[in-house]
C-alpha cells in the first residue's frame, strides 16, 4: 500500500488561497452564471419525534458502548466536543427584545453573547436583515459587509470574506466568517491595486484553478470597493 | 535518554555504597590511584548537572511559549460551538468508510500525550472494519507506522515549523477530505490546564452523511430556511468549513497541550536531577573524606610502628 507523506515546508509569505474555498467559489461562479434568475430553495419546518439533542446523546452513548467493548480495561472513555459546551436554555415562547449575537472568525471571537438590535448579513441571495423573532435561517455569505446595530447611534460594520450565518429559533444569531475586518481598516489604495492585479491575472489565467483564484480575487476586491463606497 | 542516565547513576551509587566506601577505598591500589572512584562520581555529577541545566532551560522555553499558545487556542474555540450546534456531535453513526486522524506533536520530551493519542486512535480504528488513518505529527507516525502501515493513508508532518493559521489548517483539512471517507474521527488532546489534558474524539462527516442525518432528523438542518445555494451544495461547503475549523482547533489544542506537558515533564526531570546531584555530592564528600582519613591512618600507624621499633 502506498502512503504519501506531506511535509509542510516554510515558504515565503504568500497569500495562500485554500483550495476548499476555491472549489466553493468556482462552483458558485459557475452556478451563478448558469442558473440565471433561480430562486433559493426553502425548506419547510421538519417534524422529528425527538429533539436533536436527545439523538445526539444517544449517538454519543452508542459510540461509548462500542468503544468500551474494544478498549483495554484500564483506559478511560474519551471526551467529545459537546462535553465542553454549556447546555442551551429552552426556546422562549415570545421573541426576546434583542438579538443575541455571536460573531466568530477562526482566529478570534469578535462578539460572544452580545445583545444587539439588528444585524445585516450579505447573503448569497442578497443582503438580509435579522431582527429578534426572525424565522430560523441558515445563510451562506458572499464577500460583503456585516452591519451590527447596537442601538440607533451605534452601528459597527465589518467586511467579511465569506462564511455562514445561522439564525436560531431563540433569536440567537451565529455569524461564522472566514475573515472579518472593520471596514475602517480597509485601505482604498490596496483595494484598487488588488482589483487591477486580479483582473490582469484573470486575463492571463492558464487553467481552471488560476481562473477561479482570479475570479475570487476580483469578487472580494469588488466587494471591498463597494464597502468603501466606490 | 535522561532515565537511562539516572538508572546507571543509581546502580553506581548502589555498588559504591555496598563496597563499604566509608571505611576503606574500593581498590587497594598505590596512593596515586585512590581518586579513580572519585573521578567516576565527579563525571557523573557533571553530566547530571548538565541534564539539570538543559531540562530547566527547556521548561522555561515551554513556559514562555505556553501563554501565547493558550491565548490563540482559546480564541479558536469560539467558532467550534455554532458548528456543533448546527451539525451536531454525533460520533455513533455507522458508515462504510471511516478515517481516524490522530493529532500528535513533531518533537519529543513532552510526556505521555502522544502515546495517549496513539492508544485512543488504535481503539477507535478497531471499532469498524474498513478504517484508514491519516497521521498528523511525527511522533504518532513513529508509533503507528510499524503495526498499522496497511491502514495509513498518508502523514502530515513538520506543521510546527510554519505558523499555524487557518490557511494551514484548511490545507490539512483538504488533504484529509481528499481521501473521500464518509466519517472522520479526529483524536487529539484538549487542553484543560497546564497539568491536565483530555483525550477527545471529534467527528466530522462527509456532506452526503450530513444530508442523510438531516433527513433522519439527527441534525436540525431541515428546520431552517436556506439563503444560499441548494441544499447539497450548501452542506458540502458547510462540511468542508467544519473540517477546517475542527482541524484548526484540534491542532492548536494539541500544541498547547504539548507545551504544558513538556513543562511538566521537564520540571520533573529537573527535580530528579537536583535530587540525584544532592545524593552524588554527599557521596563524593564522604568518599573523599574517607580516603583522606585512611591515608592519615596509614601514615600515623606507619610512623608509630617506626617509633615502637626504636
Amino acid at each position: 500500500s502506498s502512503s504519501h507523506c506531506l511535509h509542510a515546508r516554510p515558504r515565503a509569505p504568500v497569500r495562500v488561497v485554500p483550495s476548499v474555498f476555491v472549489t466553493m467559489a468556482l462552483r458558485h461562479t459557475v452556478a451563478r452564471f448558469a442558473a440565471f434568475g433561480s430562486v433559493s430553495v426553502t425548506r419547510a419546518f421538519g417534524t422529528s419525534a425527538m429533539r436533536a439533542s436527545d439523538l445526539q446523546k444517544e449517538s454519543i452513548a452508542s459510540f461509548m458502548t462500542a468503544f468500551e467493548s474494544v478498549k483495554p480495561s484500564t483506559m478511560d472513555n474519551p471526551s467529545t466536543p459537546s462535553d465542553f459546551l454549556k447546555p442551551l436554555p429552552p426556546v422562549p415562547a415570545q421573541p426576546p427584545a434583542k438579538l443575541t449575537l455571536n460573531f466568530f472568525v477562526p482566529h478570534n471571537v469578535e462578539f460572544s453573547g452580545v445583545e444587539v438590535e439588528q444585524v445585516q448579513v450579505p447573503a448569497f441571495t442578497g443582503d438580509m436583515g435579522v431582527l429578534p423573532g426572525h424565522v430560523p435561517t441558515v445563510v451562506q455569505m458572499r464577500p460583503g459587509v456585516v452591519s451590527v446595530t447596537h442601538s440607533d447611534k451605534e452601528v459597527q460594520k465589518f467586511f467579511v470574506s465569506s462564511g455562514f450565518a445561522f439564525v436560531h429559533a431563540d433569536s440567537t444569531t451565529d455569524i461564522c466568517a472566514v475573515e472579518a475586518v472593520p471596514v475602517e481598516q480597509l485601505d482604498p489604495e490596496a483595494v484598487k491595486k488588488g482589483l487591477a492585479d486580479y483582473t490582469a491575472k484573470l486575463v492571463n489565467a492558464k487553467d481552471d484553478y488560476e481562473k477561479a483564484s482570479a475570479q475570487i480575487g476580483i469578487e472580494v476586491c469588488g466587494a471591498m470597493n463597494a464597502a468603501l463606497g466606490n | 535518554m535522561a532515565s537511562n542516565g539516572f538508572q546507571r547513576t543509581s546502580a553506581l551509587l548502589r555498588t559504591l555504597r555496598n563496597s563499604n566506601v566509608t571505611s576503606a577505598p574500593v581498590t587497594f591500589t598505590p596512593s596515586g590511584t585512590r581518586s579513580v572512584s572519585l573521578q567516576i562520581v565527579q563525571q557523573r555529577m557533571k553530566s547530571v548537572g548538565n541534564i539539570q541545566k538543559i531540562t530547566a532551560a527547556m521548561k522555561m522555553v515551554a513556559a514562555s511559549r505556553l501563554k501565547g499558545a493558550q491565548t490563540r487556542m482559546e480564541k479558536s474555540r469560539g467558532l467550534v460551538v455554532p458548528l456543533i450546534r448546527m451539525l451536531g456531535d454525533l460520533p455513533g453513526i455507522v458508515t462504510d468508510t471511516t478515517m481516524v486522524v490522530p493529532v500528535s506533536s513533531d518533537k519529543g520530551l513532552c510526556g505521555g500525550i502522544n502515546t495517549t493519542v496513539v492508544k485512543y486512535s488504535k481503539v477507535v480504528a478497531g471499532l469498524e472494519p474498513k478504517t484508514t488513518m491519516t497521521i498528523v505529527g511525527e511522533k504518532a507516525r513513529a508509533q503507528l507506522g510499524k503495526g498499522n502501515s496497511d491502514k495509513v493513508n498518508g502523514t502530515i508532518v513538520d506543521l510546527s515549523k510554519i505558523p499555524m493559521t487557518f490557511a494551514t489548517a484548511s490545507m490539512v483539512a483538504d488533504t484529509i477530505l481528499a481521501e473521500g471517507a464518509q466519517k472522520h474521527q479526529i483524536v487529539f488532546n484538549k487542553f484543560q490546564s497546564v497539568i491536565s489534558f483530555r483525550p477527545t474524539v471529534a467527528t466530522v462527516y462527509s456532506s452526503d452523511e450530513y444530508e442523510k442525518a438531516a433527513e433522519a432528523g439527527q441534525i436540525k438542518f431541515d428546520e431552517y430556511e436556506m439563503e444560499g445555494p441548494e441544499r447539497s451544495e450548501f452542506l458540502l461547503d458547510l462540511a468542508e468549513f467544519n473540517m477546517g475549523v475542527v482541524m484548526y482547533n484540534a491542532l492548536l489544542e494539541n500544541s498547547t497541550s504539548e507545551l504544558g506537558s513538556r513543562m511538566q515533564s521537564m520540571e520533573n526531570s529537573t527535580k530528579n536531577a537536583k535530587d540525584m546531584l544532592g545524593k552524588l555530592t554527599l557521596l563524593y564528600n564522604r568518599t573523599r573524606q574517607a580516603s583522606i582519613t585512611t591515608e592519615l591512618i596509614e601514615i600515623i600507624s606507619g610512623a608509630s610502628a617506626l617509633e615502637a621499633k626504636k
